[in-house]
């Protein structure tokens, strides 16, 4: 038995394989729910009821899929170019801590119309400067930015750690280590009132197309993928590698930092060190799961956020841990990328 | 003379159209060196790929002390006692020179490894034959050199007696070059036999005793070293020219690219050196010579991705800075890349992309890619010069190397360039592709592009070029003109020669 590349991807298969591989997640799954002694087809029955079953768990699935939705592209528009950006977790946490910052005190007294969007563009831009040292780093020296985008994720957490038990401590907290909160009209409208669904899933959706958008039509799309695909081709052809390195950069350290933002002025109000349950090393796996496409992260992220909503209510009415969404999603991951090997190639005996 | 330790009888190997090794037989004596000399393509790696299990022969046997060796197999190649040093190395980086060189001699279900007793036997090697390392050294922090002699040393851990070296020069400085073929002649006067691959004619004349020669898959000659020269040694390598080339005469226009004294500079070593050359409209100047002798600093110079250190270069009569590859494009100059997969082309991106992607200004506006455009740009040349097997949408990399070839030729010269800076425009095509490519060179001269073709393949520039100058270690020669050339004289040329070449015609 041999593996062949194939010539020809068929769409069929492009479309089919990510579902067939969150299928067999799924039944690989439904062996340790049946090993931890539970019905499997119900447990997965109440996994759905906990992310769709009633009005507030719908909401509920959303409001936490539209982080996940922005780190994905966050990971995904940096790994097309492979540029290795680990750094999602702490360029989120420093758009926040941005937004709280400026939010709350020095430009608190900008009406909401206003105050809105430039919270939301100092939030991306906080994820930016982020991003800039790791990628300087390796323009510069050749550093890995594997490495250093995920150690500058540690140092953003310790600043944050450092800020909301200092400067930016709310002093109504009981002595929280809590930042104050942002103004009440720099918060986000909702989408649905009365839940905590709000306008930033209607951001996420839109920065996807337009992201898909520049990367298949415009001049920078296509020379980010140039240097993904082959560096070497790529300034043999012109293109700046660079300036193109550092577009993509402030583009994926942007939408990490956009994220952390939208959190905060969406659902908390306020930062904390606990603000991200990882948002954004799940955006990494977001990002693998829709193969890096702009459009699949959205789908990604919902069925990530599917998981880890409804493994909630699963957990409470049958008793199994709920670790098993993270089980569950890390399978996917392992499937999607089997899967996708197998778009490219076939078996041949 | 006793009897051979290594026999190679008749083998032959094909990979697709390529007939890489036809019916090739040589021996080999105990204590003896020899040297496998040939141009890239020759056949030579192949042939030790055979002899050491990589590759199973179409046809032909190996005998190793009159017993056959089984093909196919590198562990029976090991146990007969030969030993290969590869021109990349296969050592790990991370462990050390003791680990690599115990690694792959242990059983995997031995629970305790052998350190000691590995130690002792490998002091005993690496005295036997002055071969100095610290066992204790991670490999990483060895120089090239001293990692090639760890290399050495674990094909003699494993008892080799007989040690093919392939390009065993390539990587190492003049030096380092000279040290280890001394190590060479120490270790066959102690009894073994050496095989080493080698292009480069003062090392095989120095090192060797008997020198094999290959050209196109076959065995052209064997001299002793004793018995021949150099330039007989070119001569066998390059073969001789039978055939003029259909090339009309032409009148050179002006001169459009001139350079006067330029230098490269990389990493403190002079890659370029006093490079001088101009090209006038019209005309192929060629430049000949062995691989690495600064063809790629030269051909990276002028596709704008290389900067010079020194020297003018003068475009249509003025003088330019350092040129970027958009103001090299801008300025009409068209460029092949010697890597056509590696530079040339992206090979996951649609043929379209690949057509446009170095000049996307004229295919964009506002930011956004006309892709009508484009995908019309790709569907011409794929119509104009013949490119099959895909179309504008589908993956550059189905295409084969000629049909890829010619969509980097089509993108070019479609343009209509004033010059064209082609490097080694038809290296690994079949017979049908090379007529193709040389044909659209021809046609872009007879319409007033100047080439610079820089080819190492001598056919290739004989039948192609006006005048012809030779790169030896980053200086070119002065120019001869085609026709008064024959490829001896090149040879020497080739081989660094020109300045006492009395013989050599200089053209103006």
């Amino acid at each position: 038995m041999r593996f062949e590349r194939r010539e020809q991807r068929s769409l069929l298969l492009l479309v089919g394989a990510p579902f067939a591989a969150i299928v067999v997640a799924l039944a690989l799954s439904g062996i340790l729910i049946a090993i931890a002694g539970a019905p499997v087809l119900e447990a997965y029955r109440r996994i759905l009821i906990g992310a769709f079953g009633s009005r507030l768990s719908a909401t509920e699935t959303l409001t936490r899929a539209t982080p996940l939705m922005l780190t994905g592209l966050a990971a995904a528009v940096a790994f097309r170019a492979r540029l290795w950006n680990i750094g999602a977790e702490g360029q989120f946490y420093l758009g926040a801590l941005a937004v709280a910052a400026f939010g709350s005190q020095l430009l608190a007294g900008l009406p909401g119309p206003i105050l809105i969007p430039v919270l939301l563009v100092i939030g991306a831009l906080a994820g930016m400067v982020l991003i800039l040292i790791p990628l300087w780093l390796r323009l510069r020296f050749s550093v890995d930015e594997v490495v250093t985008s995920l150690l500058m994720n540690f140092i953003a957490v310790l600043i944050v750690s450092m800020l909301v038990d200092g400067i930016l401590k709310d002093p109504l907290a009981f002595g929280w280590p809590q930042s104050q909160s942002v103004a009440d009209h720099a918060m986000l409208p909702k989408l649905v009132s009365r839940s905590r669904l709000h306008i930033g899933l209607a951001i996420a959706v839109v920065l996807a197309f337009i992201i898909a958008f520049v990367q298949s039509r415009t001049v920078f799309g296509l020379q980010s993928r140039a240097a993904g695909l082959n560096p070497q081709g790529a300034v043999f052809a012109g293109v700046p590698l660079s300036r193109t390195l550092f577009k993509v950069a402030c583009l994926s350290g942007g939408l990490a930092g956009l994220a952390g933002a939208i959190e905060v002025m969406g659902v908390r109000g306020y930062v904390t060190t606990d603000l991200s349950p990882g948002f954004g090393y799940s955006g990494i796996v977001v990002a693998m799961l829709a193969n890096l496409n702009p459009v699949g992260v959205i789908f990604a992220a919902l069925f990530t956020a599917i998981m880890f909503v409804g493994a909630d209510g699963m957990s409470r009415s049958l008793g199994i841990p709920t670790y098993i969404a993270d089980v569950t999603v890390a399978l996917s991951l392992l499937t999607m990328v089997v899967a996708l090997f197998f778009t490219q190639y076939r078996v041949r005996r | 003379m006793t009897a051979p330790v290594l026999e190679i009888d008749g083998i032959s190997k094909r990979f697709g159209d390529n007939l890489a090794n036809d019916g090739i037989s040589m021996a080999l004596a105990k204590g003896e060196v020899v040297a496998l000399l040939g141009e890239n393509g020759a056949g030579k790696t192949t042939l030790m790929n055979i002899l050491f299990g990589h590759y199973v022969p179409d046809a032909g046997s190996i005998r190793i002390d009159g017993v056959e060796l089984p093909t196919g197999t590198p562990r029976a190649a090991i146990r007969a006692g030969v030993g290969m040093v590869h021109q990349h190395f296969s050592l790990a980086a991370n462990l050390t020179v003791l680990e690599n060189i115990m690694t792959g001699t242990e059983k995997l279900w031995r629970l305790r490894s052998g350190t000691t007793g590995a130690r002792r036997k490998l002091l005993a090697i690496s005295e036997r034959f002055g071969l100095k390392v610290d066992a204790d050294a991670r490999l990483g922090d060895l120089s090239v050199g001293e990692q090639q002699r760890v290399e050495i040393l674990k094909a003699l851990y494993n008892d080799a007696r007989i040690l093919i070296l392939d390009e065993p020069t390539a990587v190492l400085t003049n030096i380092e070059a000279e040290r280890l073929f001394t190590t060479l002649r120490d270790m066959a006067r102690q009894g073994l036999s050496l095989i080493f691959i080698s292009h480069k004619l003062d090392e095989v004349m120095a090192a060797a005793d008997r020198i094999v020669v290959l050209r196109g898959g076959r065995m052209v000659a064997e001299r002793k070293a004793a018995d021949t020269s150099k330039a007989e040694l070119a001569e066998l390598m390059i073969g001789r020219r039978v055939t003029r080339p259909v090339r009309e005469p032409s009148a050179p226009g002006a001169v459009v690219l001139e350079a006067r004294n330029v230098g490269v500079r990389i990493g403190g070593v002079e890659r370029l050196q006093n490079v001088g050359f101009s090209l006038h409209a019209g005309e192929v100047l060629g430049i000949v010579g062995v691989s690495g002798n600064g063809q790629a600093p030269l051909a990276r110079l002028l596709s704008g991705t290389l900067a010079r250190t020194s020297g003018d270069l003068l475009l249509y009569g003025q003088p330019v800075g350092n040129l970027s590859v958009a103001d090299v494009v801008d300025a009409g100059i068209g460029r092949i890349p010697e890597d056509r997969n590696g530079e040339g082309a992206i090979g996951e991106m649609a043929i379209w992309e690949n057509a446009v992607l170095e000049r996307l200004p004229a295919y964009a506006s506002a930011g956004l890619v006309d892709r009508k455009a484009a995908m019309a740009f790709a569907g011409a040349i794929i119509e104009q010069f013949d490119v099959r097997g895909g179309n504008p949408a589908s993956r550059t990399r189905l295409l084969s190397g000629g049909n890829m070839q010619k969509l980097i030729l089509g993108r070019n010269l479609s343009q209509r360039p004033r010059i064209l800076i082609a490097a080694q425009p038809a290296r690994g095509l079949d017979e049908g592709a090379v007529v193709a490519v040389h044909a659209r060179i021809l046609e872009a001269r007879k319409a007033g592009t100047a080439v610079l073709l820089i080819s190492e393949d001598l056919d290739e520039v004989i039948s192609l070029a006006d005048r012809i100058q030779a790169i030896v270690g980053g200086r070119l020669s002065p120019p001869v003109v085609a026709e008064q050339a024959d490829a001896r004289q090149l040879g020497l040329m080739m081989a660094g020669d020109w300045d006492n070449g009395s013989e050599v015609a200089h053209a103006v």
